[in-house]
């Protein structure tokens, strides 16, 4: 039998396109040690906890229920929704949610990993992988919630919902593709991740999260530049059988994604090894 | 005999490593830069920067399948790095590794450990880290848990095992590869003697088909595995050959140990005078005459002779041989009491070898005086060997027809 060859060297001279082979050609190969590591962080999540589940999805209903309050004690007043503003807000905060988790899943997972990382030599795409399937489960359960808002407030559910799975794979897909970029600084700065999860929650307010884009003015246009934007109202406006506006912002956003996750698995992995030896462990 | 296949090169490899965190990092960022817009920066190789040192220096070697290498060194020489290098945890600066098959690193035993899961669900995650699939852990976990010896405990959350149960898990698991390239950093320590036997066992079961590199503060484990020694010092090669002795031999030399220490003193007898063949720190060749002579001074006079043990220790501070006076009954004038020991013919092997001297009451083995490391000797031979003693022997060896 043929064995495989192994080289490492400083100019590794590889064209992106074998790169990019090896990396989808890893990422396939390590589907079982993905769900084990998901598995691993799952169980070890909710083993040590007594209320487990609940924390995945207590932030943002603890958000919405702020937004409910200021709205219904008049502190606030704001533009009608077209759906129950309970709901409108409870679907804002648990979607943005889903998208803060999968831009922070690549750099939370890989960083969790430092133990393994500097001593065992595995496929890294396994990571990546790893924190998509805990991102799904973690947010079955938010999705559960969401669906039981809609019947309660009577939304219903419209026939648009079927496209909603697929609506919300995209906003894992974005959120992965713009960790992958902003994983490697981060592993080296802890700056980076402070900075991402204060920059979140200020763009919060820059998204139709708990209110609708206003008629004009210059929030209006900082909203329909966001590229969260339309990821947001899409995945929303499916939901609620709403007409969905900024189609094609979001179509052409999610085009964008895919050559740029394509070089955002790449740089992720030759800046592995680059990491590994700058770190600790 | 045929040569059997290399399966690991390593030409002119060499490392760099930054001393302070903050350029560190900063260089990690230029690192990340310069590795996306490749075939750039190519001067700056084999140039340190500011605050940079070789933490591994021009190393090259060949590995055959049945090999073992011995790497050896003192803390902080480069080794572990080198170990990271050749299991493609990080990238060399300068040179090339080439490696064929797969590749098994004993790092760090059950590195990935989760501490609040159970020992049979980390049998599966570290398994699945090392590269098995699920039907392999599946064939495999029952003879994993018996190897580890951990049955009884298998079920319980992992942070309540022993810091032994869990090497014993991590090679247990890890043991299950069937690698061509084995690398094993000192990992094996831990475990109490019937585990390391049984490590040993495995290692020599996977030797005849695999290259090993096995890293080891441990000369004795050395000496076993290798047959060949790298010795490195501040990342370079200090010694590398296949005369294993020898190497673990240039290993000794750079330590000395050799401080005087005393242990117990009553305050009755004190040591004044102490040599070796007339003279300290002597050098002689094996099975010549080792002549001790030790002055020691008596604060108080009508003290009967006391009872003298000189224990001899070996470069790895093993207690080797000793020799100890007979009860005699001698008056001394003088406060001054002379010992001359001689033992003849000895049989040391080549190296640098220490006594320690204690003396007690002949009647109830009470301590009067002991020493540590009195005095250091060497001794020469034309052969080099790591055991302590190299036999006289008479060797017969006759042809015999079949009958």
């Amino acid at each position: 039998m043929e064995l495989k060859i192994t080289v490492y060297q400083k100019t590794n001279n590889k064209r992106i396109g074998k790169l990019l082979r090896e990396s989808f050609s890893d990422m396939y190969s390590s589907r079982f040690l993905a769900k084990q590591l998901a598995i691993r962080d799952i169980k070890a999540q909710y083993r040590q906890s007594f209320l487990g589940i609940i924390w995945a999805f207590i932030t943002p209903l603890s958000t919405a229920l702020v937004w409910i309050i200021l709205s219904n004690s008049g502190t606030l007043s704001l533009t009608d929704t077209g759906v129950p503003y309970p709901v409108f807000v409870f679907s804002g905060t648990l979607l943005w949610s889903i998208v803060i988790d999968a831009i922070n899943a690549p750099m939370l997972n890989t960083n969790g990993a430092r133990g393994i990382l500097s001593k065992i030599n595995f496929p890294k795409e396994a990571l990546i992988l790893s924190g998509v399937y805990k991102l799904i489960s973690n947010s079955l359960i938010k999705i559960v919630l969401l669906l039981f808002f809609l019947i309660v407030y009577k939304v219903g559910l419209h026939s648009s919902i079927l496209l909603f799975p697929l609506a919300f794979l995209a906003i894992i897909f974005f959120g992965t593709t713009i960790g992958l970029f902003i994983t490697p600084l981060g592993m080296l700065y802890n700056d980076v991740g402070k900075i991402v999860s204060l920059g979140l929650s200020f763009l919060m307010y820059a998204t139709p999260v708990v209110y609708v884009i206003p008629k004009s003015g210059l929030l209006k246009t900082l909203m329909e530049i966001n590229p969260l934007t339309p990821l947001l109202l899409t995945t929303r406006n499916l939901l609620f059988g709403q007409h969905i506006e900024y189609l094609a912002y979001y179509f052409g956003l999610l085009a964008a994604c895919i050559p740029l996750f394509f070089i955002g698995l790449v740089f992720y992995r030759i800046s592995i090894p680059i990491i590994v030896e700058r770190m600790s462990a | 005999m045929e040569e059997k296949e290399v399966l690991i090169k390593v030409e002119n490899l060499s490392k760099k490593f930054c001393k302070d965190l903050k350029t560190s990092l900063w260089y990690g960022v230029k690192d990340l830069c310069s590795n996306i817009i490749t075939n750039k920066n190519h001067d700056v190789n084999g140039v340190l920067r500011l605050k940079e040192f070789w933490a591994v220096k021009d190393i090259n070697f060949e590995l055959r399948r049945g090999e073992c290498l011995g790497l050896i060194g003192h803390n902080g020489a480069g080794k572990s790095t080198l170990l990271k290098i050749l299991n493609g945890l990080i990238n060399p600066d300068e040179g090339k590794v080439t490696i064929k098959g797969r590749v098994c690193a004993l790092i760090e035993l059950g590195a990935g450990f989760n501490p609040i899961l159970t020992g049979r669900e980390n049998i599966y995650n570290n398994g699945a880290v090392l590269g098995f699939s699920r039907n392999e852990i599946d064939l495999k976990v029952e003879e994993i848990i018996d190897f580890a010896e951990v049955r009884e405990f298998i079920d319980m959350p992992v942070q309540n095992y022993s810091s032994g149960m869990k090497v014993r898990l991590g090679f247990a698991v890890a043991a299950q590869m069937q690698p061509d390239v084995l690398i094993v950093d000192e990992v094996l320590a831990v475990g109490d003697l019937g585990f390391i036997l049984k490590c040993f066992k495995k290692m020599d079961q996977l030797l005849p088909h695999t290259a090993v590199v096995f890293v080891s503060h441990s000369m004795p484990m050395i000496a076993r595995v290798s047959n060949q020694i790298l010795f490195m010092e501040k990342g370079e090669a200090a010694f590398q050959g296949k005369e294993v002795s020898k190497g673990i031999n240039s290993y000794y030399s750079r330590f000395n140990s050799s401080d005087q220490n005393t242990m117990f003193d009553d305050g009755t007898v004190s040591l004044i005078k102490y040599s070796i063949n007339k003279k300290n720190n002597a050098t002689l060749q094996r099975g010549e005459d080792l002549n001790i002579e030790l002055e020691m001074e008596f604060k108080e006079q009508n003290l009967n002779i006391p009872f003298i043990y000189i224990e001899f220790r070996d470069k790895e501070q093993r207690p080797i041989a000793a020799v100890f006076s007979e009860k005699m009954n001698i008056e001394f004038i003088d406060k001054k009491l002379i010992v001359s020991i001689k033992i003849p013919k000895v049989l040391f092997a080549q190296g640098v070898y220490t006594y320690d001297l204690s003396v007690s009451h002949h009647e109830n083995k009470t301590p009067i005086l002991r020493i540590n490391n009195v005095d250091v000797f060497q001794i020469e031979s034309e052969t080099e060997m790591w055991v302590p003693f190299h036999l006289e022997a008479d060797w017969q060896i006759t042809g015999k027809p079949n009958d």
